[in-house]
């Protein structure tokens, strides 16, 4: 069972090394961890990941909290939300029919084309982590040279702000 | 007016409170130091980091105040950690500010260049690495907020040499602090408070386990209110002594590993556990899944972290304990437990006939002894500062404490070395006290180079070693669980007493009960620095810490003492030389 729980903090240096070096120390195990802007200047937004049959997330929100510099903590996992993930792609396609049955694939799971070169296509895909692994599978077969995963991102859905403010 | 980063380190300092300082200059610092006579702070000079570390926290404990270190960068730094990790896990407030090379070449491998905030981040409430001297002031007027707020800790500041260097015009930051993040919390939830009246008015067995953050939250007076009310028992964890009287008819004594093994056996046979500012350490719990399966269990601590973290409560109230055992106090009805009280009691008596200190007269000296010995000369009064071992344990049996304050001592961390350097720290913020630094022989050759601090600074402390010429503690688990094999733990030691006149300490040494007692009242009249050394039996029932909890076990599966039934056992408390004074009169 994988948790999602958003953490707001402030936009200084050395946080990321704190929040890191806090799941180290606990022994919690991060699946995937992921920080940005948010809509406030000085604060920045982490989704983490954390496999909830392994780590009490209780504790590591809890333990988040202790930091000085984290401002909220929330675990979406049980309220409905909005995961994505967001994957490149670049496949290999050297021939007239290989490039578009790629094509189509990318077609039939609403990814798109954003580089063409004589012999491969890079791929962007949006979306939950299911739908990018199902693409990832059948594009296997064509030769996958080089891929990258932003990670889990996550809002909650409705009125409801982020409590940071 | 404008000042230069190292005197606003004065002036913010004072600002704080501070009237004293431990610490040693080096390359990075010397900065700092230089305009310090110019301001109202005190500067011990101590003689390695780990021991401004250790004597800064020995203050905080003593005092209530935050203690302050100071070392320079690198190995001044990293001196240092010991004593940071030692605060954090018995949550001392301290404040540690160490130079750091000029902010241009941090990166580059200066000398004396080490990453301090990297290394304790994990063992520090925060810390900061200041690159601006405009962020100063607030730095240090937070830094002395968060150690000391909340469940305390201690912060580390580093402060690049340009820093120190540099000037600006100074004001003063805003007594409030504005950190977004940090809100410590005051009362606790009502709903939470309910729950626990009502599991409260309706156990038979109640026990209170009192932790350390009775004494945090000045919640003394709370505590024996309640506990009078509602009639609890109340039992101590190492670092709650003395947030509970000992001579209170409601006392038990020390629980878990070392406990008495009726107060293990009280909390195992419960039916309500309310838990007061501690946080179930494994020395504490036995066994997990053996503890207290009777009990329904309360929790109340500051740090919501601890809560069910250990052990799964019925009903875990995060807040201040004083503020919450105030709320709790108009809920709770008014409650006799006689019956409860005296099976407490027939097990405590069992308990008495079989303790050491009854055993007749047989010209060995058990470390026992002289530490009853100087609970009998001192009346109780003195603040005993421990070192890590046997002898530790020894002291929370067998010195009893009304007081909060009284007993300091590393429990979470387990830091041999602590003793001297905490006691150095202790008597310097209770000059108006007697304190006893009591350590084994095997720690106290960690820190004993500070024993020139003592003399430098004219303190009248007072030194016990009680000297089995072992490791004691993990001599004892090899006697009972590596097949006597004694692996690495006998000790070669120098003459001790040579050594305190070397240092121009008055020195004694004493093999038995009668010499025990005279030095300790020669020392307790001694005008000035004093060494005993106790040659105590370094193997035999008399060389062990009894009872004790083997790990794995469980709280009730306990060794007990050795049997030696005495036939006139009376209470540890009750006995009749409590406090008299003229000790040598008695003896002589």
């Amino acid at each position: 069972m994988q948790s999602t729980l958003i953490a707001l903090v402030e936009d200084k240096p050395g946080v990321l090394t704190r929040v890191t070096s806090l799941f180290r120390r606990r022994n919690y195990n991060i699946e995937s961890l992921t920080v940005g802007h948010t809509e406030n200047p000085g604060v920045s937004r982490m989704t983490i990941v954390v496999d909830s049959s392994r780590t009490n997330v209780e504790k590591v929100a809890q333990n988040l909290y202790k930091l000085v510099n984290v401002l909220h903590v929330e675990d979406v996992s049980e309220r409905p939300n909005v995961l994505r993930d967001l994957a490149l792609i670049k496949v290999q396609a050297d021939g007239g029919s290989v490039r578009s049955e790629i094509m189509q694939l990318v077609d039939t799971f609403r990814a798109r084309v954003v580089d063409v070169a004589l012999d491969s296509l890079m791929v962007e895909v949006t979306g939950t982590e299911d739908k990018i692994d199902g693409l990832v599978d059948v594009l296997r077969p064509y030769g996958i040279m080089e891929m990258v995963r932003t990670g889990r991102v996550a809002m909650a859905r409705g009125n409801s702000g982020n409590g940071s403010k | 007016m404008k000042k230069t980063g190292a005197e606003i380190v004065w002036a913010m300092l004072e600002h704080e409170g501070v009237e004293v300082v431990f610490g040693i200059p080096g390359g990075t610092i010397m900065h700092t130091y230089h305009p310090r006579r110019n301001y109202g702070v005190y500067h011990v000079l101590v003689r390695h980091e780990q021991c401004a570390a250790h004597a800064a926290d020995g203050y905080a404990r003593a005092s209530g105040k935050v203690g302050v270190a100071i070392a320079t960068s690198g190995p001044g730094a990293t001196n240092l950690v010991t004593g940071i990790a030692t605060a954090m896990m018995d949550s001392s407030p301290i404040v540690c500010i160490t130079g750091q090379v000029a902010t241009p070449v941090i990166g580059t491998d200066a000398f004396q260049e080490v990453d301090i905030t990297g290394i304790t981040l994990p063992i520090t409430k925060h810390n900061y690495l200041v690159t601006d001297l405009e962020e100063l002031p607030e730095v240090i007027h937070e830094a002395f907020y968060i150690a000391r707020s909340g469940r305390p800790g201690p912060v580390l500041i580093d402060l690049p040499k340009d820093v120190q260097q540099a000037a600006m015009e100074f004001v003063f930051p805003d007594d409030e602090v504005h950190l977004r993040g940090y809100h410590p919390v005051g009362k606790g939830d009502p709903a939470g408070v309910k729950q626990a009246a009502a599991l409260i008015n309706q156990a038979e067995r109640p026990v209170i386990l009192a932790g350390q953050g009775v004494i945090m939250s000045g919640a003394m007076e709370a505590l024996r209110a309640f506990a009078e009310k509602t009639d609890t028992p109340v039992a101590f964890t190492l670092l709650g002594k003395g947030g509970f009287p000992e001579s209170h008819p409601l006392a038990l004594a020390l629980m878990g590993m070392h406990g008495e093994v009726f107060v293990n056996r009280a909390i195992q046979e419960a039916d309500l556990l309310l838990a007061l500012g501690m946080r179930f350490d494994d020395r504490v719990t036995g066994r997990l899944d053996a503890y207290a399966p009777h009990a329904r269990k309360i929790h109340i601590d500051m740090d919501v972290a601890e809560l069910n973290k250990i052990v799964r409560v019925d009903v875990p109230i995060r807040g201040d304990l004083r503020q919450v055992l105030e709320q709790l106090l108009p809920l709770v009805s008014p409650a006799d437990h006689a019956a409860w009280r005296e099976r407490i009691d027939g097990w405590r008596a069992q308990s008495h006939k079989r303790d050491i200190i009854n055993r007749p007269e047989n010209g060995h000296l058990a470390a026992p002894h002289f530490i009853n010995a100087i609970w009998e000369a001192t009346g109780g009064q003195a603040i005993v500062v421990t070192d890590v071992g046997q002898h530790q344990m020894w002291v929370a049996q067998y010195y009893p404490t009304d007081y909060p304050r009284s007993l300091i001592t590393s429990g979470g961390q387990g830091t041999m070395g602590f003793g001297l350097p905490a006691a150095i720290g202790a008597q310097i913020a209770r000059p108006d006290k007697e304190v006893w630094a009591i350590v084994g022989d095997g720690g106290f050759q960690m820190t004993m180079h500070d024993l020139a601090t003592v003399v430098q600074e004219k303190l009248p402390l007072r030194i016990a070693i009680s000297n089995n010429h072992y490791l004691g503690m993990v001599r004892q688990w090899q006697e009972f669980f590596y097949d006597k094999n004694y692996e690495a733990t006998h000790l070669w030691n120098p003459d001790f007493v040579k050594l305190a006149e070397a240092y121009g300490i008055r020195a004694w040494r004493a093999a038995n009960r009668r010499q025990a007692r005279l030095a300790i009242a020669e020392a307790h009249a001694h005008d000035g620095p004093a060494l005993i050394e106790f040659e105590i039996a370094g193997e035999g029932d008399e060389a062990n810490v009894y009872p004790m909890v083997p790990t794995g076990a469980a709280l009730h599966e306990m060794i007990e003492r050795p049997t030696y039934v005495a036939t006139d056992a009376v209470d540890l408390i009750s006995r009749p030389e409590q406090g008299s004074g003229d000790l040598l009169g008695a003896i002589l």
